[in-house]
């Protein structure tokens, strides 16, 4: 597995060790949500919108010059908004296989996985699932390129 | 004047009410979405099937007996409990869903045709709208909706004019699961039958917290479902005018609900109300939710919906004083329900938050996406009370959403 994906992997765990209640751990979710750039007006559009049942989620994606997928995202609701940013921080920039196959654990470990169930209805089991689509979707187009 | 209920009274017979979430204490506010069950309904379900669970109606046996006496008397108590005239006019359903959709299959189809009208309101929960939207496009009629006032009262001017155009059904429900507002539902229906409309009540809200009796409302039909009066899932009610469920063909068809079936000469039907009700039936269902009504007149509905006005009151005090907090619906006839939203907070948030701090609240549309839509928001948070909650939880409730938002907006 690439190691750039585990690292990043660890180095939240990490981070998220700090805490020790949910207020904590919570706040460092919201304030993740608050740096993470938020995507331009103009770029929050139905393209772009994985519609969860209560929080919505946009999402880019686009390749660089390295073969890299880069990924922006956004969020209307705050907490999924950082939990967002984490998804990003982890899958950015890796070459599109590695994000097609990732296991993206450090969701239990940090113990927000309940987040992610597909019935939590906050577009956030979706969003991995697009992001992995893309990875799917990159390196075909590069296969179909050579 | 009703007697006064003693929560902690009530909360000793709910098992469920001791489990911790997150590590805090369960406070439990979600009940316009299910209501928690009382040790009655579980130990009544469980007792038969530990000891007569068998099929109803078919068996000489001393078990198919027993099951059918308990379910076709659970059937009377539901009768009593709403006031209908006769047990034949309960149809035992999947839930509310299920007896709308079966009026719009079976009375719908034979009774609605192009061009007609069905006259809904803005306030009504997915189920009372998507069936009739069905049955319209099928065939070829028209459903239009009452607004709803800025308080969330029902436009009833609006309710006037468009009966004006004669719908031939008028559906609306008793209670609002999103707003708390109440309808003035034997006005609706005298109103609507003065128009020749046939009316359908949807009772899901009002029958935990509210007296019934739909003589009384003199409503062609009513639904309701047994999980949020404290009975199980997957059993629901549809009461019909006898006359009129007479008249109606079957919907479903299968076993339970035949007279003589041949190959040759065609089939029969049986008469009100198995004809509606094909196939074993949800048995430890209905027993289930017979046991539920008659432990919630025990309690007396009056003094249970007085005791959950005293709590949304109560929540809606210390809301008031939040920065930016909006409440959805305050109808001056309104029940247990409180509806809101939060300047520039995102309502799954406060829902999140709230969920850490073992408060069990619903966010979102709550299947009313058209109401949402009328007061431009995308969802809110709702906290719906129950005859168990207390004082005490609405203050843990408060306090939590307080630290919620304070936590949001830092």
């Amino acid at each position: 597995m690439n190691a750039d994906l585990q690292n990043r992997q660890n180095e939240i765990v990490e981070e998220f060790a700090f805490f020790e209640d949910w207020i904590e751990k919570y706040e460092h979710v919201i304030e993740l949500g608050k740096e993470l750039e938020s995507l331009p007006e103009e770029e929050k559009q139905e393209d772009y919108l994985i519609r969860g049942c209560q929080s919505r989620v946009w999402l880019t994606a686009s390749k660089n010059a390295n073969g890299e997928v880069r990924f922006r995202a956004d969020s209307d609701a705050i907490i999924t908004k950082g939990l967002v940013a984490l998804m990003v921080r982890v899958l950015d920039g890796l070459p599109p296989q590695d994000i097609a196959s990732a296991d993206l654990w450090f969701i239990g470990k940090i113990g927000l996985d309940t987040h992610l169930s597909p019935t939590r209805a906050n577009g956030l089991q979706s969003m991995v699932q697009q992001m992995k689509r893309y990875g799917i979707a990159f390196q075909a187009d590069m296969e179909g390129g050579k | 004047m009703s007697k006064v209920l003693d929560p902690n009274h009530v909360r000793a017979q709910f098992p469920i009410l001791t489990r911790e979430v997150n590590g805090k204490p369960l406070v439990y506010l979600d009940h316009a979405a299910s209501a928690q069950k009382p040790v009655p309904v579980i130990e009544a379900q469980r007792e038969y099937l530990m000891h007569y669970h068998s099929n109803v109606h078919r068996g000489v046996h001393a078990l198919s007996q027993q099951a059918t006496d308990a379910f076709e008397h659970a059937r009377t108590i539901v009768q009593r409990h709403i006031g209908a005239a006769s047990s034949s006019e309960i149809i035992w359903m999947a839930g509310a869903t299920d007896g709308i959709n079966l009026v719009a299959q079976a009375w719908g189809r034979e009774n609605i045709s192009k061009g007609d009208v069905i006259l809904i309101t803005e306030m009504e929960h997915h189920a009372n709208i998507v069936p009739w939207q069905m049955l319209a496009e099928e065939r070829g009629a028209h459903v239009e909706a009452v607004g709803v006032l800025d308080d969330g009262t029902l436009d009833l001017q609006d309710f006037q004019e468009k009966l004006k155009v004669n719908p031939k059904l008028v559906a609306f429900t008793h209670i609002s699961n999103t707003l708390g507002t109440i309808n003035d539902a034997k006005q609706l229906t005298a109103w609507a039958q003065a128009a020749g409309a046939k009316v359908l009540i949807d009772g899901s809200q009002a029958v935990p917290h509210a007296a019934v009796d739909v003589q009384d409302l003199g409503c062609d039909f009513y639904v309701f479902s047994g999980h949020k009066s404290y009975g199980p899932t997957g059993i629901g009610v549809l009461y019909g005018r006898q006359s009129l469920l007479e008249s109606m063909r079957p919907w479903k068809g299968g076993g339970e609900m035949i007279d003589v079936v041949s190959i040759r000469n065609g089939t029969t039907y049986a008469g009100l109300p198995h004809k509606f009700e094909a196939g074993t039936p949800h048995i430890s269902g209905a027993i289930g939710l017979g046991v539920a009504l008659t432990w919630l007149n025990g309690l007396g509905v009056e003094s249970v919906m007085d005791h959950e006005t005293v709590l949304a009151a109560q929540a809606r005090h210390g809301l008031r004083k939040l920065e930016g907090m909006r409440f959805i619906g305050t109808a001056p006839e309104s029940a247990g329900v409180v509806s809101f939203v939060v300047d520039g907070v995102h309502p799954y948030d406060i829902g999140t938050l709230l969920d850490s701090q073992g408060v069990a609240v619903r966010t979102g549309h709550h299947c009313t996406q058209p109401l949402m839509e009328r007061f431009a928001v995308s969802g809110t948070v709702r906290a719906s009370f129950g005859a168990y909650n207390t004082l005490q939880e609405v203050d843990t409730f408060v306090a939590a959403t307080e630290r919620a938002v304070n936590m949001l907006r830092a």
